[in-house]
């Protein structure tokens, strides 16, 4: 008896396991893709498509947008005394008119051409720690940093590197013209960024004044004002947290890009700018002519969606009409092959 | 050649001379000469690559010689060499990763391998030494040593026999585990050693180590007292080879003259080299072409970098001056490291995650071999066994498959199953209430429940006794009643009124043929007893317990061509008879015609039924009869010249005029399922051949019972026999017989297409084809190298238009040479050899797959096999459902992986284009690095291992499925296309979606806009959601385990997005990512782009399934009609005609 069980024992230890998993026979789900399915569920999909088309379509067209170059490259525009790379601290001046209410809220945007802030070498030219408010990295800041890490006097530049150097500088007054006269339109300046750039990732070194965080630097190359100073108005709008300084960090994904710069929300101007004539007062200071670049400003509102785009419109639309085109097709050729088969 | 090599390579040392001088047990022949002891190697056996001292610079070594991995070494140092776009660490963390899990898998498989060869090495052996007797480990032995060797222990190395403790100074042997052969073959020892070997003193002269079994020649010098020494000469038959084992002989005692890696066993390995799989040289081609494409991409990207920057302004704008460093590089320096850095960037595209995937895919997917329970054999209590797991896949592409005969095919275990007695048909029936277990089944002709008469039945049983070659089996005495007794009860054989002896029921036979055994054995359940043959004088026992004796006079040998033997005995009462049984074909026309009608029905039919059918015949000579006969016998057997011709003559006088007493069916079992094993290999496409030591009539008769070859195969004959028969040279025979053959079946046959489209339903004439050992040297060493090469390809051309090909008589290396010579031929096929002995170890280790069947003859080629199955049965499902399953998988697996790291790059190409070829990437260094690590590799890992696409039972029904995967269909360049342009198809969708919405980075409902790490988070999102859900379209199988990896990974990549955005990483230089996946995840826009993105690029997949399923649930369905269909099913179609054992002239051609 003893040695039959032995056996057993022994015959059990070298036995498989009888499971469904080493068995490779594991209860499975076998799905069919079947026309039964498919068709129904290609006319379901193409009509939620060309329902969401439909959506995108409408409230992309009901987006005003309005694009104004700026560059001054022919000599009619009236920023062509600025693209002169010679001329210091020049404005100039653009009109404009509106026919229609152009609703609010308004967005202002800038926009840069054939400008690549997606330049790998340039993108990577920042100190993510200096611009957390890390006092160290003031002194002696990153070697991604260069060609922008100190000047020819070996002081550090804060903020350092090409992304923080290559500050978008020009800046802008809007002003309606009312009966001749120039009535300026507010701009808010709060809330370009985001929240989370503004709160947590970009940090001012703790210290006060912030002007003395900034002894022993010298301001980026390009820069007029040192970094503590870019907002005069506002002291919460100085330093690494500036909302424009913000919105430039945010490198642009495509060398033709736009970037907030301001948006029309407060006073008469909060329902939108009414039909009018309106006078936009540059301070023109960026060079993009030397690489061919385009400057303008872009003001727009916005929808659920965004600004406007009308790719996601027509491609939406596209589709669920294939999809409901190929549930057609499939229908007439489920009814004369497959039919006759299953007889 | 071989000893020439040797011999260089062992150059220096006195053995430059072709012959070795060995002292046997050390002792100095004589007092004048200084002993030198000579320099041999040892005894140990090495099958294992690695040592724990060169482990590790040899495994580097030799994973550094794949292409792949010195790819990747290579990207490493370039990303710690020059500035890259991603860090060393992307590419460097991987790579340790795959290097250290192959290295840690190389390690455990050699291990492995060491402990086997430990189980032989340290295996204790008795040497006599210095007087006494010393239990030494195995590897100790040295050339010289006296080695005794007890009864059924295998020699530890080739041993000169001194000593046997039989009388007549002979031993038995059994070489099964070396060339195949089970009989028992008698040794010699050296003719008049001293009894004691303590004072023996001698040395052997012998030739240096080969690999040829049967050749030995040696001389032995014999010192005595200074006397002129005496010299004895040495043959094959005084020399042990390592690997048989002794039989019959309590113990022998020998001396090693050919140890370790010098024995003629260890000669007739092959060394153990890597095998590598078709799916791995797809990879490799695949790999080639994705190298091409990658080295294209950088090449592109730099042309026209370094075009675009010619342009004024573009070079250096204001805004993004380049460093002192850069501007004093160079230029065509800078052009090169902008090269190595695109090739940095792209180099993704060659999936260094694939090889950890594939690797981990074949180690965990062997599991399931070795889990599954239905290759579990209760007999001996194991399951299968993988050894090596780089070849699961290859399972599936089998379609040559080479089979050894004994052991593998057959258990080689004959069996008497019934007889005929003039015209009444007897069957042997275990259990039957028949008095004495003898019942007469109602045959055809056979009057019901009637017998032949007692005296034609006592003769046949007598005749059975006598004709024959036997020898018995002395067994040890002590404790043989108790183990007979227990044997008794429990087979409750113990009949009464017929008492069987107990030592009898035991009696072990040796013969040269199992035939005879079985024989001998099945007139012992009817009560005739043959005892024994002792000087001159058969006793048998017969059924009234009376033994009988009979004086031996004669034995008239067996011999191939008269397909018969007879012996001439004299009984007590002075009658001398003769009996004689044979092959129908060669006994019919020597007996009388009216007899034979009776017999012939019941031997044809039991020929049908696939036994071995022999004819038992008798003649009374009368006093001058005899004396003819002994006096021609005796002077044919003197004859100097003409010998055999001689006796031939005598032979085919004397057995004339006899008469028939009955017929006799003996089968040769076959191993279980067997027959349906091959037919179902045969329905997949694959061919079979059959490669054995045994004779060809044994041989033969296995192919027509296993059904490879059918009724109406047409075989065509190449043997030594063929070739002689025209009575011209052999060579010009040979050259006429292969033009012949290969007009038959190469040039008139139908244009078939190649290899495994034979399809079962052909109406065209199968044939089969016999070839041996003599004749195949014949035509792959032929004298002249044209020829040579000539017959070779005839050769070839024959043996694949064949159904079934038979090669006998091989020696193990011949079985080798073929198998090289199908697996080199042109196409390349997929090669498979299975066998269980030591003699098929060369072939096993020569095809592509190895399969060692875990039988009664040791361990060698399951040990150097790279599957081991207890069964043959158990081949179809490794081959038709393990095989077909790991193939898919495995090839899926492959074309999904340069599919999703195409379109993994793809875009990261395409952003080059818009961010000035400055090597900006796409993606954060931490998706480039998860995306094959995390994100994508689980749902094809589980996919891998657990697709069934077809489930098992389906595949093993229906053997043509195997065919649909056949030559590699799955890797080959046309689903590689395929694979690639959805991939080029997915990439583009992917980038320029995107890019569209990006003409507006203003996505979200409160106007700010979206910078370049939100563009590739939306990419790299529909990417991954794309891959992962394109891998959920295939799965066909869903386990609860493809719901948790393909859900769970899709989750994991959101939840882990989230994880990394949410933080601020101290360890990061940039925190680029931060919020940058939850900000996306507020745009609506951004929504809505996946959901389009990941749509439309399933779409023409959904399509493509849609429009191709009206084949689809056919495929899966098919298999019940079909099995039926194509051949009728196993067990109910007529069994085939099975030749009868020695007369096969009917359907040979000549």
């Amino acid at each position: 008896m003893g040695r039959t069980k032995k056996m057993v024992k022994e015959e059990l230890a070298n036995r498989p396991d009888n499971t469904a998993f080493t068995q490779q026979r594991l209860p499975a789900w076998q799905p069919m893709l079947s026309a039964g399915i498919v068709i129904p569920g290609f006319v379901i999909i193409g009509l939620a498509f060309i329902g969401i088309g439909v959506a995108l379509f409408v409230t992309s067209q009901s987006i005003q947008l309005l694009e104004l170059d700026y560059t001054g490259v022919e000599q009619t525009s009236p920023c062509f005394k600025c693209s002169d790379p010679n001329a210091k601290n020049c404005m100039c001046e653009l009109t404009f008119s509106t026919d229609t209410l152009f609703k609010g809220p308004v967005f202002f945007y800038y926009g840069l051409s054939n400008y690549f802030q997606n330049y790998r070498s340039y993108g990577v030219s920042k100190d993510d720690d200096q611009l957390s408010g890390n006092l160290d990295n003031f002194k002696s800041p990153s070697d991604t940093c260069a060609p922008y890490e100190y000047d020819r006097n070996n002081k550090p530049f804060v903020p350092c590197g090409a992304v923080a150097n290559s500050l978008f500088n020009d800046t802008f007054k809007l002003y309606q013209i009312v009966n001749g006269a120039k009535k300026v339109v507010p701009l808010d300046g709060k809330g370009i960024s985001w929240w989370t750039d503004y709160n947590i990732k970009y940090r001012n070194p703790a210290v006060t004044p912030l002007k003395n965080a900034f002894n022993g630097t010298v301001k980026p190359l390009y820069w007029s004002k040192p970094a503590y100073e870019l907002d005069p108005s506002d002291p919460a709008n100085n330093g690494f947290i500036n909302q424009d300084f913000l919105v430039w960090m945010r490198r642009a994904a495509l060398p033709d890009f736009r970037k907030l710069y301001r948006r029309i929300t407060d006073g008469d101007y909060a329902e939108g700018l009414p039909a009018g004539n309106y006078s936009l007062q540059i301070a023109y200071n960026y060079p993009v002519l030397s690489f061919e670049g385009r400057k303008k400003v872009v003001f727009s509102n916005v929808s659920w969606m965004g600004g406007k785009n009308e790719f996601l419109g027509i491609a939406y639309l596209v589709i669920g009409s294939l999809c409901v085109v190929m549930s057609v097709v499939m229908l007439i050729v489920y009814a004369k092959f497959k039919f006759p088969e299953e007889e | 050649m071989l000893r020439r090599r040797l011999n260089r390579l062992l150059g220096g040392d006195e053995r430059r001379v072709d012959s070795r001088t060995i002292y046997v047990g050390h002792r100095s022949c004589s007092a004048t000469e200084a002993f030198i002891p000579p320099k041999f190697c040892d005894n140990r056996i090495v099958s294992s690559k690695y040592t724990v001292w060169n482990f590790l610079p040899k495994n580097l070594f030799e994973q550094f010689r794949r292409i792949a991995n010195f790819y990747f070494l290579i990207i490493f140092l370039v990303q710690v060499i020059v500035d890259t776009p991603t860090s060393p660490v992307t590419s460097g963390l991987p790579l340790f990763f795959v290097i250290t899990v192959t290295a840690i898998k190389q390690g455990y498989e050699d291990w492995l391998r060491h402990k086997a060869d430990n189980e032989v090495n340290k295996y204790l052996v008795t040497v006599l030494e210095d007087g006494g007797r010393i239990q030494k480990e195995s590897e100790k032995i040295k050339v010289g040593d006296v080695v005794e060797v007890e009864e059924d222990e295998t020699f530890p190395c080739d041993l000169i026999l001194l000593q046997s403790s039989r009388d007549d100074d002979t031993c038995f042997v059994t070489t099964a585990s070396l060339d195949g052969e089970s009989n028992h073959k008698t040794h010699y020892t050296v003719p008049d050693t001293e009894k004691d070997l303590e004072s023996l003193n001698a040395t052997i002269e012998c030739e240096q180590p080969q690999p040829d079994l049967y050749k030995f020649v040696g001389r032995m010098h014999i010192y005595k007292n200074d006397q002129e020494p005496t010299v004895r000469s040495l043959g094959p038959e005084n020399l042990l080879l390592k690997g048989a084992t002794l039989k019959n002989t309590q113990k022998i005692c020998g001396v090693a003259v050919y140890t370790g890696m010098e024995t003629k066993m260890a000669l007739n390995y092959q060394g153990k080299s890597q095998k590598r799989s078709a799916v791995e040289k797809s990879i490799n081609a695949f790999l080639l072409v994705y190298l091409c494409i990658l080295v294209s991409k950088a090449l592109v990207c730099t042309t026209l970098k370094y075009v675009w920057q010619s342009k004024p302004g573009q070079d250096e704008p204001w805004y993004n001056e380049k460093t002192q460093r850069e501007k004093e590089t160079n230029l065509y320096l800078k052009m090169f490291t902008d090269f190595l850095s695109f090739m940095v960037l792209f180099n993704f595209i060659i999936p260094v995650s694939m090889y950890v995937t594939v690797e981990m895919q074949k180690f965990l997917g062997s599991f399931f071999i070795t889990w599954d329970k239905d290759f579990f054999d209760p007999e001996i209590k194991e399951g299968a066994l993988v050894n090596t797991s780089d070849l699961n896949e290859e399972l599936g592409q089998v379609e040559y498959v080479f089979t050894d005969k004994t052991g593998t095919l057959t258990q080689n275990n004959m069996e008497f199953i019934e007889c005929c007695i003039d015209g009444f048909q007897y069957k042997y029936r275990d259990a039957s209430s028949e008095l004495d277990g003898f019942c007469v089944t109602d045959g055809p002709v056979s009057k019901l429940q009637q017998k032949a008469g007692r005296e034609k039945e006592e003769l046949f049983l007598r005749a059975l006794c006598l004709c024959h070659t036997v020898q018995v089996k002395e067994s040890a005495e002590q404790g043989q009643g108790q183990r007979d007794g227990l044997i008794d009860e429990v087979d409750g054989l113990g009949v009464d009124g017929e008492v069987v002896h107990p030592l009898q029921e035991q009696r072990g036979f040796i013969a040269s043929s199992p035939d005879e055994v079985a024989l001998v054995k099945g007139a012992m359940r009817y009560g005739f007893t043959f005892l024994g043959l002792e000087s001159k004088t058969m006793k048998i026992l017969n059924r009234n317990n009376d033994v009988e004796m009979y004086e031996l006079l004669h034995v008239l040998n067996f011999d191939p061509v008269r397909r018969r033997m007879s012996v001439i005995v004299r009984s007590k009462s002075g009658d001398t008879l003769l009996f004689c049984k044979g092959a129908d074909s060669s006994i019919f026309p020597r007996v009388r015609r009216e007899e034979v009608e009776r017999i012939r029905m019941h031997v044809e039919r039991n020929a049908t039924e696939g036994y071995r059918t022999l004819c038992v015949a008798y003649k009374i000579l009368s006093a001058e009869e005899y004396a003819q006969a002994d006096a021609g016998l005796r002077e044919a057997r003197l004859a100097l010249q003409d010998r055999e011709e001689k006796l031939m003559t005598v032979y085919n006088q004397v057995e004339t005029g006899m008469s028939l007493i009955g017929a006799t069916a003996v089968e040769d079992r076959l191993q279980e399922e067997a027959a349906e094993t091959m037919e179902a290999l045969q329905g997949a496409g694959m061919k079979v051949w059959v490669l054995t030591g045994d004779k060809m009539e044994t041989a033969k008769s296995t192919c027509y019972a296993c059904r490879l070859f059918q009724r109406n195969t047409e075989l065509l004959e190449l043997t030594v026999r063929t070739l002689e028969d025209g009575g011209r040279r052999r060579e010009e025979r040979l050259h006429d017989l292969l033009l012949e053959y290969h007009k038959k079946a190469v040039q008139d046959a139908p244009p078939v297409k190649a290899g495994v489209t034979r399809s079962w339903s052909s109406a065209g004439q199968d044939y089969g084809f016999i070839i041996d050992g003599a004749t195949l040297s014949m035509v792959l060493n032929s004298s002249s190298e044209s020829n040579s090469n000539r017959y070779k390809n005839l050769f070839l051309q024959i043996c694949q238009n064949c159904t079934s090909v038979l090669c006998c008589r091989m020696a193990p290396l011949q079985k080798a040479q073929i198998v090289k010579m199908v697996k080199n031929s042109k196409g390349s096929p997929i090669t498979l050899s299975i066998g269980d002995g030591a003699n098929d170890v060369s072939m096993i280790l020569e095809a592509h797959v190895g399969i060692g069947i875990k039988g009664k003859e040791g361990r060698q080629a399951v040990r150097n096999s790279d599957y081991a199955i207890p069964k043959l049965k158990h081949l179809k499902k490794l081959l038709l459902a393990h095989g077909h399953l790991y193939y898919v998988r495995i090839a899926h697996l492959v074309q999904y992986f340069f599919y999703k790291n195409l379109c993994f790059i793809l875009p990261q190409f395409l952003y080059q284009f818009f961010c000035g070829y400055s090597q900006q990437p796409l993606y954060d260094a931490a998706y480039l690095t998860m995306y094959n690590i995390c994100f994508t590799s689980m749902p094809i890992l589980a996919y891998s291992l657990l697709e069934q696409h077809i489930c098992m039972e389906v595949l093993l029904d229906n053997a043509t499925l195997y065919r649909e995967i056949a030559k590699n269909a799955m890797l080959r360049w046309g689903p590689f296309l395929y694979w690639t342009l959805l991939g080029v198809f997915h990439g583009l969708l992917f980038f320029f979606g995107v890019r569209f919405l990006f003409s507006n980075p203003a996505l979200q409902d409160n106007g700010q806009v979206f910078g370049n790490w939100s563009y590739g988070t939306i990419v790299f999102t529909v990417l991954v959601f794309t891959v992962t859900l394109k891998l959920a379209l295939d799965t066909r199988h869903w386990t609860w385990i493809n719901h948790f990896v393909i859900w769970g990974s899709l989750a994991f990549y959101v939840f882990f997005s989230f994880f990394w955005g949410g933080i601020i990483w101290p360890f990061l230089r940039q925190q680029r990512l931060y919020f940058v996946f939850a900000n996306m995840l507020s745009s609506v826009s951004a929504w809505l782009v996946i959901i389009l993105l990941i749509l439309l690029s399933l779409l023409p997949e959904i399509l493509l399934v849609v429009f191709r399923k009206p084949r689809g649930p056919h495929a899966r369905q098919k298999p019940v009609q079909s099995s039926a269909g194509g051949r009728q099913s196993p067990r109910s179609s007529a069994r085939p005609l099975l030749m009868r054992t020695f007369s096969d002239e009917s359907n040979t051609v000549i």
